[in-house]
C-alpha cells in the first residue's frame, strides 16, 4: 500500500463514518418526514428527534474531516471535482444549514406554526441533502469530471442516469439505516409499537433499496462502464457479501434480533460503498487520474498520516464516552435542576 | 435553454466580484459564531465552577442559561462552518488545487478539533444531569482546548495567505517541496492568531455583557443580572488592554511582510521619514483627503523612532495595490472602537477598583449596552482589513485572487442564494436566542425534552 493509498483510505473510512451516523440522522429526517399529521405523527417524531439530538453534530463533523483531508492530500482532484459539481454540492450545503438549523432550533420554538416550519425544513432537506451528495459520486463515478477547475458541465456532471442512481440510492440506504436504528431505540425505551412500526420500513426500505440496486445494474452498464466492468470484476466478491449482509439483516428483523441487525446493515451499506470505491480504483477521477497521481507530496502525506493517527487517538476515547453517556438514564446524580 | 441563460448571467458580470461578496458573508456571518465557539466554553465552566465553590444556585442557573445558548451558537456555527467548507473549493478551487497540499493541512487538524468540541459541546449539555459536578465540569475542558487550537489552525491557514511560506515554486509555477508543517507556523500565525484569539474574547464577553445591561436597564436588578453582567465584562476587561498591546505586535508584523497591506491601512503613498498617523479621510488622487494627522504617530508605532521611515503605496506597482479606502477606513474603526471600549473598560476598572461596585449610572449600562455590537463590528472591521488589505493577492505576492476563481458558469447565483440563506439564518438563530433567555425550560438543541 502506498502512502497516497493509506491517506485516501483514511478519507474513505470517514466517508463509511459518515454514511453510517450521519446517514441514520438524514434518514431519521426522512421519517419524520413521513411521518403523517403533526398529531398522528407526534411519538414517532419525538422518537427521531430523542435519538439523534445529543450525536447529530458530532456525525456531522465527519464530512468535514472528508472534505479537508482530500484538498490536503487530493488537492488537484478535490479542485476539479468541487468546482465541476459545485452546483448539487452548493444545494447539499444549503440543505445541512437548513437541516441543522431547523433541527437544533425546532426543540427551541413552542408556537406549533414555528415548530410545523422548522420540521418541515428538517425533514425535507434531509431528503434532500443525501440526494445531492448521492448525485455527487455518482458524477465522479461516471467519469464525468475530467481534472483541472471546472472542466466538466456544470450540469450533465450531476445531472445523469448515474448521479440519479447514487441519490436515490443514497436517501434509501439513509432511510434504512435509520429505520434499523431506531428498532433498537424503541424497543430500549420500551415503546414496542413503535419498534414494530420502524421494523415494518425497515423491511420496506430493504425491499426497495434492493430493488433499485438491481434496477441500478442496467444503468452502470450504460453509462458508467469502468464502475460497471470494476463491480462485475474485482468488487464481485464485495458485492455478493453486501447482498449477503442485507439478506441477513432482513432475517434478523423479522426475528426482531435488532441489535445483531443494525451490525448487519452497517455491514451491508459498508459494502455496497467499498464496492464502488474497489470498482473504481486506482481511479481518484474516473477514468482520468489514478490515486497516486492525484496525491500531494511525500511530506504533506506524512503530516496527514501523523495528525490522523494522533487524531483518532483522541477521537475514539470521546465518541465512545459521548455515545455511552447517552445511553445512560437521566437524574442519576440527582443534580438539581432549576 | 437554462445553460444559455447561466452563461449569459456569467460572461456579463464574471465571478471575481460575486464570488468574493459570497465569501465575505459566509466568513463574516460565521466568524462571529467562532468567537463563542473559541471564548464561551471558557466563560460558561468558569461560571458553573464559581458556583459549586460558593454554593451559589444563582450563578449555577446562569452557567446553565448559557450552555444552552452556547448550543444554538455552536449549532449555527457548525453548519456555517460546512458550508465554508465546501466555498473553500467551489469559489477558489485556484487556490485548494494548487496549494492544498501546502496550507490544507492546519484545516485538518481543525476537523479534529472541532470534532472534539461538538461532541463535548453534546457531552457537556446532555450531562448536566447525568454527571457529577466534577465530571460535568471536566467535561468542559476538551471544548475549551479544541477551541484553542481550532482557533490556531484556521487563523494559521489566513496567515499563511498573508505570508505564504513552506514551499517552492518550480519555472512553470508549479509547487515542490510543500512542507505543511513550516507553512502552518508561518511569519505571521502567531500575532495573528493571538489578536483572533483576545477578539473572540472580546466579542463575546462584551456581548454577553450587553444582553443583561439591556436587562438591568429594563429594571431587572436582581444578582442574576449583575453576575451575567459582571461575568462576561470582566472577561472582556482583561481582554481588551492586552489586545491594545498586541495591536503594537500585530501591526509590525504587517509593517515587516506586507508593506503595501499597512500603506493601505495608513493611507500612506508617498515613502516618507517621520510618518504622521492619519485618520479618517478619503483617499483619492494618491492622497488622503480631509484626515486627521498625528504627528510622527506612524513612525513611531511602526519603528518606536520619530524619524523611522515608513514605505508607502508609491513602492508598489498600481496592480497591486489593495483598495485604500476600505482597508483604511476599515482599521480606524477597529481601531477607534477599540481604544472606545477600553475607555468604557478603564471607567469600569476604576469604579471597581475603589467602590467594589459597577459605576452607578444608566449611562455605564447603555454603555454596556451597546458594547456587544461595538466589539462585533470591530472584529468585522479588523477582519475587513486583513482580507481587503491582502488583495489583489489570494496568496500574498503569489496568486492573484482573480486567477484563483472559479470559472464555472452561473457561480454568481451562489451570491444571491447565500444572501437569502444567511438572512433567514439570522432571523431564526436571533428568535430562538430571545426564546432562550424569556424561558427558563426552554432546552437547547443538544438537550432533551
Amino acid at each position: 500500500m502506498t502512502l497516497a493509498e493509506l491517506v485516501l483510505g483514511a478519507a474513505f473510512a470517514g466517508l463509511l463514518a459518515y454514511a453510517l451516523f450521519g446517514g441514520a440522522d438524514f434518514g431519521g429526517g426522512v421519517w419524520d418526514l413521513l411521518a403523517g399529521g403533526t398529531e398522528r405523527g407526534r411519538r414517532m417524531r419525538d422518537r427521531i428527534e430523542r435519538s439523534i439530538g445529543p450525536v447529530w453534530e458530532a456525525n456531522h463533523v465527519w464530512l468535514i474531516f472528508v472534505l479537508v483531508v482530500l484538498w490536503t492530500g487530493f488537492s488537484r482532484a478535490f479542485a476539479a471535482a468541487v468546482s465541476t459539481l459545485y452546483i448539487p454540492l452548493t444545494l447539499a450545503g444549503f440543505g445541512m444549514i437548513a437541516r441543522g438549523a431547523a433541527f437544533a432550533y425546532r426543540k427551541s420554538v413552542s408556537t406549533p406554526g414555528m415548530r410545523r416550519f422548522f420540521g418541515a425544513a428538517f425533514a425535507l432537506s434531509s431528503l434532500l441533502t443525501p440526494f445531492f451528495l448521492g448525485g455527487v459520486v455518482g458524477g465522479v463515478a461516471s467519469g464525468r469530471v475530467p481534472p483541472g477547475i471546472a472542466e466538466g458541465d456544470v450540469l450533465s456532471s450531476w445531472v445523469n442516469p448515474t448521479s440519479l442512481l447514487g441519490g436515490t440510492l443514497a436517501v434509501l440506504v439513509c432511510a434504512y439505516l435509520a429505520a434499523v436504528f431506531l428498532c433498537g431505540d424503541a424497543r430500549r425505551d420500551g415503546e414496542h409499537d413503535l419498534a414494530d412500526a420502524f421494523r415494518s420500513r425497515a423491511l420496506v426500505t430493504a425491499s426497495v433499496t434492493g430493488a433499485v440496486g438491481l434496477a441500478g445494474i442496467a444503468v452502470l452498464h450504460a453509462d458508467a462502464p469502468v464502475l460497471f466492468n470494476g463491480l462485475i470484476g474485482r468488487g464481485l466478491p464485495i458485492v455478493v457479501s453486501s447482498v449477503a449482509a442485507g439478506l441477513g439483516a432482513l432475517g434478523l428483523l423479522l426475528t426482531r434480533r435488532y441489535i445483531v441487525a443494525r451490525i448487519a446493515s452497517a455491514l451491508a451499506v459498508t459494502a455496497i460503498l467499498i464496492g464502488w470505491a474497489v470498482g473504481q480504483y486506482p481511479c481518484v477521477l474516473v477514468p482520468y487520474l489514478t490515486v497516486d497521481q492525484a496525491a500531494t507530496g511525500r511530506s504533506t502525506l506524512v503530516a496527514l498520516l501523523i495528525a490522523l493517527g494522533a487524531g483518532t487517538l483522541i477521537l475514539v476515547p470521546s465518541l465512545t464516552y459521548l455515545y455511552a453517556l447517552f445511553q445512560r438514564p437521566v437524574e442519576i446524580t440527582g443534580r438539581r435542576e432549576r | 435553454m437554462w445553460r444559455i441563460v447561466l452563461e449569459f448571467l456569467a460572461d456579463a458580470s464574471g465571478n471575481l466580484y460575486p464570488a468574493r461578496m459570497q465569501m465575505a458573508l459566509s466568513l463574516g456571518w460565521h466568524i462571529v459564531f467562532a468567537c463563542f465557539g473559541i471564548a464561551f466554553p471558557a466563560i460558561v465552566v468558569f461560571t458553573e465552577w464559581r458556583g459549586h465553590r460558593r454554593g451559589d444556585e444563582v450563578l449555577i442557573a446562569l452557567a446553565h442559561k448559557w450552555a444552552k445558548a452556547m448550543g444554538v451558537l455552536f449549532a449555527a456555527g457548525a453548519v456555517s462552518g460546512t458550508l465554508l467548507s465546501f466555498e473553500m473549493g467551489i469559489l477558489w478551487p485556484g487556490l485548494m488545487g494548487r496549494f492544498g497540499e501546502v496550507f490544507g493541512f492546519p484545516f485538518v487538524l481543525e476537523g479534529f478539533a472541532f470534532f472534539v468540541e461538538a461532541i463535548f459541546v453534546g457531552v457537556y449539555l446532555f450531562g448536566w444531569n447525568r454527571l457529577s459536578p466534577r465530571a460535568h465540569m471536566l467535561s468542559a475542558l476538551p471544548m475549551v482546548a479544541a477551541g484553542i487550537v481550532g482557533a490556531f489552525c484556521v487563523v494559521s491557514a489566513n496567515a499563511w495567505m498573508n505570508n505564504p511560506t513552506g514551499f517552492r515554486l518550480d519555472a512553470q509555477g508549479n509547487v515542490v517541496d510543500a512542507r505543511p508543517w513550516a507553512a502552518m507556523f508561518g511569519p505571521s500565525a502567531w500575532a495573528q492568531f493571538v489578536h483572533m484569539w483576545l477578539a473572540a474574547f472580546m466579542v463575546t464577553g462584551f456581548l454577553i455583557a450587553s444582553v443583561y445591561a439591556v436587562g438591568m436597564l429594563r429594571g431587572h436588578r436582581d444578582r442574576y443580572h449583575r453576575a451575567g453582567l459582571l461575568i462576561p465584562l470582566t472577561v472582556a476587561a482583561i481582554a481588551t488592554p492586552v489586545q491594545i498591546g498586541v495591536g503594537d505586535w500585530i501591526a509590525n508584523v504587517v509593517a515587516d511582510n506586507q508593506p503595501a497591506k499597512l500603506a493601505a491601512m495608513e493611507g500612506q503613498y508617498e515613502t516618507t521619514a517621520g510618518a504622521g498617523l492619519s485618520i479618517g479621510g478619503i483617499y483619492r488622487g494618491n492622497e488622503l483627503h480631509y484626515a486627521v494627522e498625528i504627528p510622527y504617530g506612524l513612525s513611531l508605532l511602526i519603528h518606536h523612532d520619530p524619524d523611522g521611515v515608513v514605505p508607502g503605496l508609491e513602492e508598489v506597482p498600481a496592480d497591486e495595490r489593495p483598495p485604500v479606502n476600505v482597508v483604511h477606513l476599515a482599521y480606524n474603526a477597529m481601531v477607534g472602537i477599540g481604544v472606545v471600549l477600553l475607555l468604557l473598560i478603564a471607567w469600569y476598572g476604576l469604579v471597581w477598583w475603589r467602590r467594589r461596585r459597577l459605576p452607578d449610572t444608566a449611562w455605564f449600562l447603555r454603555a454596556v449596552a451597546v458594547s456587544g455590537v461595538a466589539a462585533v463590528i470591530a472584529m468585522e472591521a479588523g477582519w475587513i482589513t486583513t482580507e481587503v488589505g491582502r488583495q489583489p493577492w489570494i496568496v500574498y505576492g503569489i496568486l492573484r485572487t482573480a486567477a484563483a476563481v472559479s470559472p464555472a458558469p452561473g457561480l454568481g447565483w451562489g451570491l444571491v442564494a447565500v444572501v437569502a440563506v444567511y438572512t433567514a439564518l439570522t432571523v431564526f438563530t436571533v428568535v430562538v436566542l430571545r426564546r432562550l433567555a424569556r424561558d427558563q425550560d426552554t432546552p437547547a438543541p443538544q438537550e432533551q425534552r
